[in-house]
C-alpha cells in the first residue's frame, strides 16, 4: 500500500470508498471491544488491577535507570547476551550482526512491534536476509506486501476471500478456498517447515523483570515458542520500558493484558525465558528510539506505560471507521497517535487530530493512560510548533479575525445566511470540508442579535 | 560513549522524581471453588479435563483414545504402560516433530484462566509442548490456585530456565476473528486432574 506523503483524512478517504467493507471493519472491532467488556465485568477487582498496574510502571518509569541496570545484571548472570540500541538504525545492525555471526540469511520472526518500528524487515531484505513472520496474522501481511493495520490482529482488515487468494498463490492452496480453519492448516504446514529449517528466530518482549532477568513473550499461537525453542540463535528485542520491577507483578499485568486485547482471560502461552537452553545462544536488545525523549515530557511520558493490548484501536470510532493503515505508522489508533509526534512531529502532526476527543480510548486502557488528554495537549504542541495542516491555519485565523469584532462577526454572520439561502450550491459542495458525509443544516432566518432587536420593545 | 551510557545518561536525566512501588498484596480475586472454576474456564477456552483418581485411569483413557502407530512420549515414570518409546531428554528437538502425543506433568494449575504451570524439567525439551500434535498434562486437584496472585506467590523453585503458563491449545483467530484451534503449537490439550 503507497501512504507516502498522504495523511490519515486523505488515507481515511481511500479506505471509506468501500461504505460495505468500512461498515464490516468497524463491526468487527466493536465485537471485540464488547468481548473486552464482558471479560473485564466478571472481575469486581478490575479497577484495582488498572490503578495499579499504573502506580507499577510509574515506579518503573521514575526509576527506570535503576531497573535497567539491574535488569541487565541479572540477564547477564543468566546467560543472556544484552545489548544496547539508541535507535532504530543500531538495532537493525546488532540484529543483522548476530544473523552474519551464525552464518545464515535466513531468519523466523514472531510479532514485535518494535521491529516493525524500526522497519527491520525492510532492513534486513535489502541486506540480503530473508524473514518469514510466523504469525498468522503477520504472514498474511508479509505475503500481501503490505504493514499490519493492528498490534494485536495485524490482518483485520482482510476478508477470508483476500487471504484465500493470497494462500493460492503462495502456498498453493486451491483456488477459492476461503474457509478460515483450512487457509490455517495450511499456514501450519508451511510455518512447521519454517521453524524447523530456521537457525536464528526473533521475538518480542512483553515483560521484562528487573528481579529476575527473565522476558515473558505471550502468544496464542504458539508462534515464539516454536521458533525460539527450535533456533539455534534466539534475539528478542524490546523497548527500554517495557520492564518491570518483580516477578510477582506479572500476576497484575497478566490478567489484564487478553481481557483488555481480546476478552481473553490469558493467552495460551505466557513463556518466561530466563536462560539460553544448552547450546542457545540468548540475545536481547535494549532499544530507546525515541523513548527517553518522550520520558521527558512531562505532559506525554504516561504514553510509556503502554503494553500494547490494542483495547484503544478497538474501541475507537476514528479507527473502527478508517482502518489501521490511515495512520501510517506501526503503531495505529489512538496510543500511536501519541506516540508518534514523539518521533516526528513534522511526518506525524495529522495523527493527534485524527481524533473525536471522546476518551473512550482513556476508559478502556488497563494503564489508565490519558490518551485523550495527550491527543489534546499534542495538538497545542504541533500548533505552536508550526506544524499545523495550511487549511487549519488559514481557518484559525479567520476564525480570530471574525470573533475579535462584533461588527465583522455580524456581518459574517449575515452573509453566512444569506449564501445558504440563495445559493447553498455554494456550501454544499466537495471544497467545503464540512459538507463531507453530511448534508449542510437549514440556515436560520436570522440571528439571536436581529431577533433581539426586533422584539426587545 | 557508548549507546548504554548515551542511554542510561538520558534515562536518568528525564525520568521523573521517583515514585514509590504499590503494594499488591491486596489484590487476590474473589473466593471460588478453584477446582470447579478450573474445570469450566479450560472448557470454555477449548481445553478438555478428565477427573481421576489414579495413573491407571489416565493410562486407560490415552490406550482408548490412540491406537497404535503413533508416536507417544511421556516423563511420568508411572505412564510407561502408553509408549513403546523411551523419551530421553537431548538438546536438539527436531526429531520431536512427530510426536502425536505428549503427557507431561504440570506444578499447578489457575481456576481464573485454566493454565497450568510447567518449567524446563518437567518438559524433556522445551519445544515439546508446542510442537506435539496434541497436549495432555497432568496436575493434582490439591493444587489449583484461584487466580495469577497466588499462582506468583506460590513457593516454587525460581532457578528454571524455562518456564510457562499454558492454557489450552493453541488458536487464532486472524482470518475474520473465527475462532481457529491448532495454530502452530498443539491441536488439543487435555489436562488430567488427579485426585
Amino acid at each position: 500500500m503507497h501512504t507516502e506523503g498522504k495523511d490519515h483524512a486523505e488515507l481515511a478517504d481511500i479506505f471509506n470508498k468501500d461504505e460495505k467493507r468500512v461498515d464490516w471493519h468497524d463491526e468487527t472491532l466493536w465485537f471485540i471491544r464488547a468481548k473486552r467488556d464482558k471479560a473485564v465485568h466478571q472481575l469486581p477487582e478490575w479497577e484495582d488491577l488498572r490503578n495499579t498496574a499504573s502506580q507499577i510502571k510509574h515506579n518503573v518509569l521514575s526509576n527506570l535507570d535503576k531497573y535497567l541496570v539491574e535488569f541487565e545484571a541479572q540477564a547477564q548472570a543468566n546467560g543472556i547476551t544484552v545489548h544496547w540500541a539508541a535507535d532504530a538504525a543500531e538495532h537493525n545492525r546488532i540484529v543483522h550482526q548476530l544473523i552474519k555471526d551464525e552464518g545464515v540469511t535466513q531468519m523466523v520472526k514472531s510479532k514485535s512491534m518494535l521491529t516493525e518500528e524500526c522497519g527491520l524487515n525492510e532492513y534486513l531484505a535489502e541486506h540480503g536476509i530473508e524473514v518469514i513472520d510466523s504469525d498468522l496474522g503477520e504472514r498474511i501481511v508479509q505475503l500481501a506486501k503490505e504493514p499490519p493495520s493492528h498490534i494485536v490482529l495485524p490482518c483485520i482488515h482482510k476478508k477470508k476471500g483476500e487471504i484465500g487468494d493470497l494462500f493460492h498463490m503462495y502456498l498453493g492452496t486451491p483456488s477459492g478456498l476461503d474457509d478460515p480453519q483450512q487457509l490455517t492448516e495450511a499456514a501450519r504446514i508451511h510455518l512447521r517447515d519454517t521453524f524447523l529449517t530456521r537457525k536464528v528466530a526473533l521475538t518480542g518482549v512483553n515483560f521484562a523483570i528487573a528481579e529476575t532477568g527473565e522476558f515473558v513473550v505471550c502468544t496464542n499461537e504458539g508462534n515464539a515458542d516454536m521458533g525460539a525453542h527450535l533456533a539455534n540463535v534466539h534475539i528478542a528485542c524490546m523497548g527500554i520500558e517495557k520492564i518491570i520491577p518483580q516477578r510477582k507483578h506479572l500476576s497484575v499485568f497478566l490478567r489484564l493484558l487478553t481481557r483488555s486485547a481480546t476478552g481473553q482471560p490469558i493467552t495460551t502461552y505466557s513463556s518466561h525465558f530466563k536462560k539460553p537452553r544448552e547450546g542457545q545462544q540468548m540475545h536481547l536488545v535494549l532499544v530507546d528510539n525515541g523513548r527517553t525523549v518522550q520520558l521527558g515530557r512531562e505532559e506525554f511520558r504516561n504514553s510509556l506505560k503502554c503494553i500494547r493490548c490494542g483495547a484503544c484501536m478497538n474501541t475507537c470510532p476514528v479507527y473502527r471507521r478508517s482502518g489501521g493503515h490511515s495512520y501510517h505508522t506501526a503503531v495505529a489508533g489512538p496510543i500511536g497517535s501519541i506516540l508518534a509526534p514523539n518521533l516526528d512531529m513534522k511526518k506525524y502532526a495529522d495523527l493527534p487530530f485524527a481524533s473525536t476527543l471522546c476518551g473512550s480510548c482513556s476508559n478502556v486502557c488497563p494503564v489508565k493512560i490519558d490518551i485523550h488528554d495527550q491527543l489534546y495537549k499534542w495538538r497545542q504542541v504541533l500548533v505552536k510548533e508550526g506544524y499545523a495542516p495550511t487549511v487549519k491555519k488559514v481557518g484559525m485565523q479567520v476564525m480570530t479575525t471574525t470573533l475579535n469584532s462584533p461588527t465583522v462577526y455580524r456581518l459574517a454572520g449575515k452573509m453566512g445566511r444569506i449564501v445558504m439561502k440563495y445559493a447553498p450550491f455554494a456550501v454544499n459542495n466537495g471544497l467545503n470540508p464540512w459538507y463531507k458525509n453530511r448534508d449542510m443544516p437549514e440556515p436560520p432566518k436570522e440571528s439571536f442579535g436581529e431577533w433581539y432587536k426586533k422584539n426587545r420593545k | 560513549m557508548t549507546s548504554r551510557e548515551k542511554i542510561l545518561a538520558a534515562v536518568k536525566q528525564n525520568q521523573p522524581e521517583s515514585v514509590p512501588m504499590p503494594d499488591i498484596a491486596f489484590l487476590t480475586g474473589e473466593p471460588v471453588e478453584a477446582t470447579e472454576k478450573f474445570v469450566t474456564t479450560l472448557t470454555t477456552i477449548g481445553g478438555r479435563v478428565y477427573r481421576v483418581g489414579s495413573y491407571d485411569e489416565i493410562a486407560a483413557i490415552v490406550k482408548q483414545n490412540y491406537t497404535g502407530g503413533q508416536r507417544i512420549i511421556t516423563l511420568i515414570p508411572e505412564l510407561a504402560e502408553i509408549t513403546t518409546e523411551v523419551f530421553a531428554p537431548q538438546p536438539a528437538a527436531h526429531h520431536l516433530q512427530d510426536v502425536e502425543l505428549a503427557v507431561l506433568k504440570a506444578h499447578f494449575g489457575v481456576a481464573e484462566n485454566g493454565a497450568v504451570w510447567v518449567t524446563e524439567e518437567l518438559l524433556g525439551h522445551r519445544a515439546l509442548p508446542f510442537i506435539t500434535q496434541h497436549l495432555a498434562v497432568v496436575v493434582n486437584a490439591a493444587d489449583i490456585v484461584p487466580t495469577m496472585h497466588q499462582a506468583y506467590a506460590r513457593n516454587i523453585d525460581l532457578s528454571y530456565g524455562y518456564g510457562a503458563f499454558i492454557a489450552g491449545p493453541s488458536k487464532t483467530a486472524d482470518i475474520e476473528q473465527s475462532l481457529v484451534i491448532g495454530a502452530h503449537g498443539s491441536r488439543s490439550m487435555t489436562v488430567f486432574l488427579m485426585g
